[in-house]
């Protein structure tokens, strides 16, 4: 019987710890004040022998997401965005700091909090496999005692907006996965969520699935102001949805702000990609530098913050240009940059 | 139903209007809001289960097969016995009416156990590949939906089974001299039983939460148990008996009550009246089961995959 006084305990010392973040309660809905979640590991070294070992899924992290925000929250694998999401849809417990949606304490008021969110696991279907899609919408009806009238309005929206409509009388197992998700989004909106949290909404989709799911998502936000939080991979979901982005690692908090400030923060740069008439030796260009050459093909790294523009018209102004790509940084890379900049400067800071 | 009451009570996480600050006051919710929410399981229950008998009927055929030769294997398993008694005229001093009495209680208790919370055993399975957490942001209680989950209506092969074992044990016991005391005994016996089983299978599932494998361990209890019970306590060694009295006390779920039917000396010199004692001891084991489910998924919401 010691989980909950165990918890009221944390939760009275993070109070104490951050008496301020009361009173911005009215216009966040998610917060975060340095909760965290440590799990004990054990491994096995034998028989019936085992090594306990503690690890901080989520390292003390704070944040505030006010009504109708779209925060992408990214991070290698492992780095605690499930954890975080799963704490705040009150799957998990958090070990310690405060942390509430809509002023409810998910872990403790999970099934009360459970009517104003929307979940959505993008490698699980929470869909009936067996069934027309229809029947699955028709439990969520019933589970989650939505008025005929809202549910009848809110399906004929999903229905119209993702396309669902040649779809509701076919069993789940015959869809494709992009129709799959997007009959999982339907069916996490047909209770009118205050808040949708997706993990990896996009993940395995082809192109017109994804820009389907994005533009849904997009005017879900607008229209009716729902606060959208998802998990991705994918950067260009952030890029095409996401006014703010979190970027979290080892647990902790990297960057909270608008993703182009990522890459500047990330220090990121571009690449150029040019294929010249005939090989030549690497270019040189003032604002760029070549790291790889290959054939007549050779590859500049620029600044991520800088425009391609000026560099492209001085390349092609002063050498047989005959074709060129730009590629974006992939987020991995910037996050992993990022993450060796805090290390060498914390490692700066001791010495 | 009587699996319902733990189903209710079994997550705390009451719907409390007031301000959920006071975490001390909040934990202890009135019992309105208990009885609310074992309203709310039982709803959850009845939409679930009526979703996989949904499912089910998506393949008809493989339906009425798998009935059928749920029917068969189970009708099989009692001509077994009735053969064996073409060679003997007793079991363990018991004639085949008395063993028919014991093993129609059994099978209709534990397969009524089987249909209403038999695919408990799967929470593992689930805990392992994450599903479980799906049904963790439902407005509903998760026992009520692990104990729906995969609902089978082929289980109801086993209590027709039962049931029919059992009538033929009514008919043919002739020396039994019925008073209304063993005429109630029959069905209070059932139910108990029944919520003994149920007990047993939430409790093992309770404990999948912490070892992730552990469903052959839990059925060698539910299922091993109902065949246990099958045959007179006599048969067994005394340690085995005395570990299901007052360990494990599936003796309540048939064996107690039925000697006392049968006018049969008890096991373990026991007092007379423990033949009464299974609606206690059912609602004992339910209560326990209840704890320990929710210590379990506590235990699985502050560790998670």
């Amino acid at each position: 019987m010691d989980g909950p006084f165990n918890e009221s305990f944390n939760e009275s010392f993070a109070d104490s710890f951050n008496g301020s973040s009361h009173d911005s309660s009215h216009d966040s809905f998610i917060e975060l004040d340095g909760v965290e979640k440590v799990f004990d590991v054990r491994k096995r070294t034998g028989f019936m022998r085992s090594e306990r070992r503690e690890v901080r899924a989520v390292d003390s992290i704070s944040f505030r997401v006010a009504r109708g925000e779209m925060v992408g929250y990214i991070g290698p694998n492992g780095a605690g965005k499930s954890t975080t999401i799963k704490m705040l849809t009150g799957i998990l417990t958090p070990s310690g700091g405060r942390l509430r949606v809509a002023g409810i304490d998910p872990s403790r008021e999970r099934t009360r909090l459970a009517r104003r969110i929307g979940v959505v696991f993008g490698q699980r279907t929470t869909l009936w496999w067996d069934l027309p899609l229809i029947d699955s919408y028709r439990l969520m009806h019933r589970m989650y005692r939505i008025p005929d009238a809202r549910y009848r309005e809110n399906l004929d929206r999903c229905v119209e907006l993702l396309e669902l409509a040649d779809l509701l009388d076919v069993p789940v197992r015959q869809l494709s996965l992009g129709q799959r998700m997007r009959g999982d989004i339907a069916a996490a909106l047909l209770h009118d969520p205050e808040v949708l949290y997706l993990d990896e909404p996009t993940i395995g989709l082809d192109v017109i699935s994804k820009a389907r799911v994005r533009e849904f998502l997009r005017d879900l936000n607008t229209e009716r102001g729902t606060t959208v939080l998802l998990t991705t991979h994918d950067l260009q979901d952030i890029e095409q949805l996401c006014s703010r982005v979190m970027v979290i690692d080892h647990g902790r908090l990297m960057y909270d702000g608008p993703l182009t400030g990522l890459h500047e923060v990330g220090d990121s740069e571009r690449t150029l990609v040019v294929d010249l008439e005939r090989e030549l030796p690497p270019i040189e260009v003032p604002s760029a530098r070549v790291v790889r050459v290959e054939g007549p093909r050779q590859w500049l790294a620029f600044p991520a913050s800088e425009s391609a523009a000026p560099l492209v018209a001085r390349i092609a102004a002063e050498y047989p240009l005959v074709d060129l790509s730009v590629r974006d940084p992939d987020i991995e890379a910037v996050i992993a940059k990022m993450y060796a900049d805090q290390a060498e400067k914390a490692g700066r800071a001791a010495s | 139903m009587g699996v319902s009451g733990a189903v209710g009570t079994g997550v705390r996480t009451g719907s409390r209007a007031h301000d959920d600050r006071d975490g001390w006051g909040a934990w202890d919710d009135g019992p309105l809001g208990r009885w609310e929410r074992v309203l709310d399981g039982v709803r959850a229950y009845r939409m679930i289960a009526g979703m996989w008998i949904r499912s089910t009927m998506a393949y008809r055929v493989s339906f009425v097969m798998t009935t059928i030769g749920n029917l068969t294997a189970t009708g099989l398993d009692f001509l077994a016995i009735v053969l064996m008694f073409s060679r003997i005229d007793r079991l363990g001093g018991y004639s085949l009416p008395e063993i028919a009495f014991l093993y129609g209680l059994s099978a209709i208790s534990f397969g009524t156990a089987d249909l209403v919370v038999g695919s408990m055993d799967r929470l593992g399975r689930r805990v392992r590949d994450g599903t479980l957490d799906t049904l963790l942001v439902r407005p509903a209680p998760v026992l009520a939906q692990v104990a729906a989950d995969r609902f089978a209506l082929r289980r109801l092969g086993r209590i027709t089974q039962g049931l029919a074992v059992l009538g033929y044990a009514l008919l043919t016991l002739d020396d039994v001299h019925w008073t209304i005391l063993k005429v109630l005994l029959v069905p209070v016996t059932v139910i108990s039983g029944g919520a003994i089983f149920c007990a047993v299978f939430v409790g093992g599932a309770a404990f999948q939460f912490v070892a992730r494998d552990a469903s052959e361990v839990q059925n060698a209890f539910t299922y091993g148990g109902a065949t246990l019970l099958q045959y007179p306590p006599g048969l067994f060694a005394r340690d085995l008996v005395r570990g299901v009295t007052f360990v494990l006390p599936l003796a309540f779920v048939n064996w107690l009550p039925a000697l006392y039917v049968l006018g049969r000396p008890y096991p373990l010199d026991l007092p007379e009246w423990v033949a009464f004692l299974p609606p206690l001891v059912a609602a004992g084991c339910c209560a326990l089961a209840g704890l320990a489910w929710r210590a379990g998924l506590r235990s699985y919401r502050s560790t998670g995959s």
